[in-house]
């Protein structure tokens, strides 16, 4: 019952440079006016900002050098993140970054080396994963057929992935499919797909873009299966859960600022409403889940490395995603409630981030789901 | 915080230099060998639970003991009771005793508060009479800062320090001294200038003998049914003027600077624990005991559930004091960790302990005193004197207006 003693936290100067960049550069590149701008677009980004992100070096942080990335880790990544949810920054820059994990930690030589260089230069991944709403079900729905015995022509592969994020901009997914029964993974090129494959769904999240993905009909030859799929699913299920308790920890700052601005600026009953210790209590709680949020996150960061995840390191991602997605759930449920009559208007900015914490939280599972694996880890 | 396993080494253990592996070895057989017997009664948590005569001679003996062995006081210097060691073999000496949670050292306001304050401003004269009396657990000290109908704003105090001659005379009144009834002597805050502009420049420092005429005590009993904290008044007693630490004046400065000593009070240059820590894995264990149709309390998903928050909020809370080390991940509110510290904590094993009680389920009904108690009632016991935390040192109400104000720059009322 030791399990929870590891505590370390570390933050490098580079880390510190790259989340004061990154702070800067987002909060450039994506003011309010910025982020409406793009809600109702196809992509839910602006190419110019991403082909800079790209510039900036961002897109190669966490891939190693010989791929032509800069080998900083994922620790570095982090940063990067959760200032993208400080501004709300629509990009495929979370999606790419999991598949690009995937490759690293499961595929071949082969693999890596035809995409990891692309993904530095701006190519879009994406993980196809989520068979129906359930982050708890094995994610293996899309069935393999095996004909290369027969015929030549590969692996068949049949049904659909939910959700898959920022499907329509992907050059490739990084799919889970059924082989033999258990889960495995496929590299599928966009090319491959049938012209009505991409299905774009309608989010409560205006900044995000997902489809569902009709895989049925492709045919895979036997190496774009991952040869090492079952650590790197696993790896990747859980850096998902940290990106976006990242990016989620980011959204909690920018709507605990909302809050605190409007508190400090409306008048009611004769008096500046963040008087009121109805509203002031519940903000500090905010303010002290969001500081437990930010020290999760970076503890993740800290312990989690290239090798396979280890269990603190295990321990360290579930625990941030459930802790940071509840503070943004509750953030930017009070952000709504206490702008009274504003906070029920699209034009009010707690909009953003009441949506933006319905998706996170359910992104790579849920607070329950993760703490019914934290259960198994640190109570039995 | 830290775990509190005796069969796991320290977590610290793997830092040791060589001499310092030796040192704990010999440290810890030193506490098993000289572990007291089980007293027949449930052992104090902390100092504020000394409620009684045998209570008191107990943790007496047994501070004195362990100062005798050279394990407290180990960076005091050596004409004043101490070892004049680096403060590494202190701490050391200290996770150990809590590691294998033997007694406290109860002289808290002595060894955390008084003493390094003697150490930093005192005169020779005020080191060679004081020091070696705390750490030997001889001269037991109170404090004298909050007043009735003040709480925590120290800033209000009315107790007055007039000069006459030689002498200052006090009248008024403190409350919630620990140990006042023992007490050999108080740190005191006093009004000296009831006109000082600035309320807070009217205060003084005192070190005040309690054995005085003109000062009685009154102990408080408390919502566990037990004693620990007096009122004490004040009713023309003469202290002698030199007793004043400082200026006249400076007492608000000199409090603020004893303040700051109380976070080091456990770990701090005098040493000794003062607190028996209760962490999740002292609740866990007894959900494992526990049992519900057959099976460990600990398998059932709801209090699955309920557990793994808390272990969430327990990590969150041992890594806040490493981040608010890093400046660059606390742009955002930089003062928001340290002040939210005592908040956060309190608030947590108030929760915690409470849910102790819950799972225990009827027997939760039960206390200190009956014999089908889980632990002897240690529970109940820790989760009311747990109010103490969340109410003395300013109420988590007031914490959270402190933060909301000062952290997130929100309007007062």
């Amino acid at each position: 019952m030791t399990r929870t003693a590891n505590t370390a936290l570390s933050f490098s100067d580079e880390q510190a440079m790259l989340l004061e960049s990154a702070k800067g550069f987002c909060g450039d590149k994506s003011d309010s006016n910025a982020v409406r701008s793009l809600l109702k677009s196809e992509s839910g980004y602006n190419p110019a900002v991403w082909n800079e992100m790209v510039a900036l070096g961002w897109t190669g942080i966490a891939i190693p050098e010989q791929y032509g990335g800069f080998a900083m880790g994922l620790g570095s990544t982090v940063p990067v993140v959760e200032s993208m949810g400080r501004y709300l920054l629509g990009t495929p820059f979370i999606a790419t970054t999991l598949a690009a994990q995937a490759l690293l930690r499961g595929g071949s030589e082969a693999q890596r080396e035809k995409w990891l260089p692309a993904i530095v230069e701006g190519a879009v991944g994406s993980m196809a994963l989520l068979d129906n709403e359930d982050w708890g079900a094995k994610l293996c729905s899309v069935s393999a057929t095996d004909n290369t015995a027969i015929s030549d022509s590969g692996i068949l592969l049949t049904g659909k992935k939910l959700l898959v994020a920022d499907a329509t901009v992907a050059d490739f997914f990084v799919v889970s499919i059924n082989h033999g029964g258990n889960p495995a993974l496929a590299i599928v090129d966009a090319s491959q797909l049938g012209a009505d494959a991409i299905s774009a769904n309608t989010l409560i999240d205006e900044t995000k873009r997902a489809a569902t993905v009709d895989f049925s009909g492709v045919t895979v030859s036997p190496d774009a299966l991952l040869p090492h799929s079952e650590q790197a699913l696993k790896d990747v299920r859980l850096i998902g859960a940290l990106l976006t308790a990242a990016e989620a920890t980011g959204t909690s700052a920018a709507t605990l600022d909302c809050i605190v601005s409007y508190l400090t600026s409306r008048i009611q009953f004769g008096r500046l409403i963040g008087s009121y210790q109805s509203l002031k209590h519940p903000t500090v709680d905010i303010l002290l889940q969001m500081d437990s949020a930010r020290s999760l996150i970076y503890h993740a960061a800290t312990v989690l490395d290239e090798g396979p995840v280890s269990e603190d390191a295990e321990i360290a991602c579930r625990m941030a995603k459930a802790q940071a997605t509840e503070t943004l759930l509750f953030a930017g449920d009070r952000a709504v409630q206490f702008h009274g009559g504003m906070g029920f208007t699209y034009d009010c900015d707690a909009m953003l981030y009441i949506r933006r914490a319905q998706w996170a939280q359910h992104q790579y599972g849920d607070a329950q789901h993760h703490r019914l694996h934290l259960a198994k880890l640190l109570l039995d | 915080m830290s775990r509190n396993n005796p069969s796991q080494p320290s977590p610290n253990a793997i830092h040791d230099s060589a001499e310092q592996t030796q040192f704990r070895a010999q440290v810890a057989a030193w506490l098993e060998d000289n572990r007291p017997a089980d007293p027949g009664f449930l052992l104090p948590q902390t100092f504020m639970e000394v409620g009684s005569e045998p209570v008191l001679d107990f943790l007496r003996e047994w501070q004195h003991r362990v100062w005798s062995a050279g394990y407290l006081g180990m960076a005091w210097p050596k004409q004043y009771g101490g070892q004049g060691m680096s403060r590494d073999f202190q701490r050391i000496a200290d996770e150990e005793m809590k590691r294998l949670q033997v007694p406290i050292c109860f002289n808290v306001i002595g060894l955390g508060w008084a003493g390094p304050l003697i150490l930093d401003n005192g005169s020779d004269y005020e080191k060679e009479k004081y020091l070696k009396g705390i750490l030997n657990a001889e001269d037991i000290w109170c404090q004298g800062f909050s007043e009735p109908n003040h709480g925590s704003d120290l800033g209000s105090i009315q107790t007055r320090a007039e000069r006459d001659g030689d002498d200052y005379i006090i009248n008024g009144s403190k409350i919630w001294t620990t140990m006042g009834n023992y007490a050999k002597y108080m740190i005191l805050l006093a009004r000296t200038d009831p006109q000082a502009e600035r309320r807070y420049n009217g205060l003084s420092f005192f070190l005040a003998p309690m054995h005085t005429g003109g000062i009685t005590t009154q102990p408080i009993q408390k919502i566990t049914g037990e004693y620990g904290f007096t009122e004490t008044f004040f009713s023309d007693a003469r202290i002698p003027a030199n007793c004043i630490m400082g200026e006249e004046g400076q007492g608000w400065r000199i409090a603020m600077q004893t303040l700051q000593y109380e976070r080091g009070a456990e770990a701090g240059a005098a040493g000794g624990i003062s607190i028996l820590s209760i962490v999740m894995d002292d609740l866990i264990k007894m959900a494992a005991e526990i049992e519900r149709e057959g099976q460990p309390l600990l398998q059932d998903p709801v209090t699955r559930d309920n557990l793994v928050k808390f272990m969430i909020e327990e990590k969150a809370l041992q890594l806040a004091e490493k981040r608010s080390d890093i400046a660059a991940l606390c742009r955002d509110y930089p003062n928001s960790l340290a002040l939210s510290g005592k908040l956060r904590s309190t608030e947590f094993f108030r929760r915690m302990r409470q849910h102790a009680l819950t799972l225990q389920g009827a027997q939760g009904s039960l206390y200190v005193g009956d014999k089908d108690t889980i632990g002897g009632g240690f529970w109940q016991r820790a989760y009311l004197n747990n109010f103490s935390t969340t109410i003395g040192g300013g109420t988590s109400q007031v914490q959270a207006n402190i933060i909301g104000e000062h952290v997130l720059g929100l309007p007062k009322d």
